[in-house]
């Protein structure tokens, strides 16, 4: 059976960790951060490498933020909201998890 | 030394992001939509595990970063976990895409432990006789049910694959759920082409306007639903399209393949082409033939286009589509693919697809009901070279 699923709700108290078989790289030749999955290689920019950088499997998204605001000397919930949608289309391509 | 394309004054090329490795011809199955060519390489002259591992070192320098190992079957070759593990510790991301046909319990761990980063498994269907029949492989069905448990055991994240076609178009809703009970994150459904040992097939295999409709439709409404559960990558079929597919990303652009024997090739099917001439990693460094093999700059860029591609405002985004397409339906590697509406040989591929579709409608219906009782559809396999049914 296919089931209806409806897409859980990212907030600050989501923790996700990268789902196995999706993994950073550093790409000499082309001198950048990747991160490579099934069939896709995508580049990264600085900011993107250092939310992937932050994410572990037990901080939640709420406490990343607050790591970023200070060492990008931004505010938090401004950052909070740049990394909601960018972690949803990650987990829409099942390239990582929600733990728990 | 290597000089980098524009230099050789042609347009820039950029270094390739994936190395496709057929290991090995040797196949258990025997798929009539197999897109290997009419001649197998044999065995005995195959590349050793160090010359793969020395290709696999080579293609990582250069800028590989996805490594594809198929076939043939790669799971017939023995020394698969010394390959898998030579690879991952180039930091080259390892794919295994198989039919699970000679994968056990033992060996799917085994590749686990040698870090495989992902395995993509092909199913011939969701019902086991009509998938056995389509593969040729009794009891193939079954065991490829085995595999996926054991990869799902071993987390190893599981792509399921299937090539869709006429008589198995109806399943394309059991085969996206087959792949969530499996434990798949993502299926590929990827309409038949029409390359090597397929085109003997084409009659039996071409599916009809209504099924190609169809399956958009269902796949469509599927991605919606399935978001966050399955990413479903599908193919359509290229002979109902207005305009070619970006075949392997561009010519000589994003990847390239290795033949079992070792010869380079920009696509799959290239060696249709029979005036070009392919090098060999045993004869020259792949580096080279990246970058200034006859083979890969014979269709780069748009000085080899002819009109309505060179003006055209698609060309960046198709690049001209398929060269062993236009070989194959317009006798021309040169010429526009023959399936873009711009193409003047478009009308011989609609004669092509009312050929082979009207004579057979009635049989799609019959084998959509039941799968065991209707009169099985005439493939020719490779070996007998004759109809089995």
């Amino acid at each position: 059976m296919i089931p209806n699923t409806a897409m859980p709700e990212i907030d600050g108290g989501t923790v996700v960790h990268l789902a196995r078989g999706v993994r950073l790289r550093e790409d000499m030749v082309r001198n950048q951060t990747v991160l490579l999955a099934p069939e896709r290689a995508i580049a990264l920019d600085e900011i993107a490498v250092a939310i992937i950088k932050e994410i572990d499997g037990h901080r939640n998204l709420d406490r990343i933020a607050d790591d970023l605001s200070r060492r990008f000397e931004a505010p938090k919930e401004q950052i909070l909201q740049d990394i909601i949608p960018f972690i949803r289309e990650f987990i829409n391509r099942r390239t990582m998890e929600i733990v728990g | 030394m290597t000089l980098p394309a524009k230099e050789t004054g042609q347009v820039a090329t950029p270094p390739p992001i994936a190395m496709l490795a057929e290991l090995t011809h040797r196949c258990p199955l025997a798929c009539p939509y197999c897109s290997n060519p009419l001649e197998l390489a044999r065995a005995n002259e195959e590349l050793s595990t160090s010359e793969w591992i020395e290709t696999f070192r080579q293609a990582a320098a250069l800028g590989v970063l996805h490594l594809h190992l198929s076939g043939g079957e790669p799971a017939s070759r023995r020394d698969l976990i010394d390959l898998t593990k030579a690879a991952v510790s180039l930091g080259l991301y390892t794919n295994l895409i198989t039919s699970g046909i000679g994968l056990t319990e033992a060996r799917v761990d085994k590749l686990s432990a040698a870090g495989l980063d992902h395995v993509q498994l092909s199913i011939q269907g969701t019902r086991a006789p009509s998938a056995d029949h389509v593969s040729g492989c009794d009891g193939g069905h079954a065991r490829k049910l085995s595999v996926a448990g054991w990869l799902r055991d071993a987390g190893i994240p599981l792509t399921l694959n299937a090539v869709c076609h006429r008589r198995n178009m109806g399943e394309i809703e059991d085969i996206i759920s087959l792949a969530i009970e499996l434990g798949a994150r993502r299926v590929e459904i990827a309409t038949v082409q029409f390359h090597g040992w397929a085109m003997l097939n084409q009659k039996a295999l071409m599916p009809t306007m209504d099924q190609v409709a169809k399956a958009t439709s269902i796949v469509e409404t599927m991605r919606a639903r399935l978001e966050g559960v399955l990413v479903i990558d599908y193919v359509p079929a290229d002979y109902y399209a207005t305009y070619p597919k970006a075949c392997m990303g561009g010519w000589g652009r994003a990847g390239f393949n290795v033949t079992p024997s070792g010869r380079v090739l920009p696509c799959h099917a290239a060696e249709t082409i029979k005036h070009l001439a392919f090098d060999n990693v045993r004869a020259r460094p792949l580096g080279e033939i990246w970058y200034n093999g006859g083979a890969f700059n014979a269709f780069r860029g748009d000085g080899w286009m002819p009109e309505p591609c060179r003006s055209c405002e698609r060309k960046d985004i198709d690049f001209g589509g398929c060269r062993c397409q236009a070989m194959a339906l317009a006798g021309d590697a040169s010429a526009t693919d023959p399936v873009c509406r711009k193409s003047p040989h478009r009308k011989a591929v609609d004669r092509r697809i009312i050929d082979d579709t009207e004579v057979n409608d009635t049989e799609v219906r019959d084998i959509e009901v039941s799968d065991i009782e209707t009169p099985r559809p005439p493939f020719r396999y490779r070996g007998n070279g004759t109809l089995r049914s």
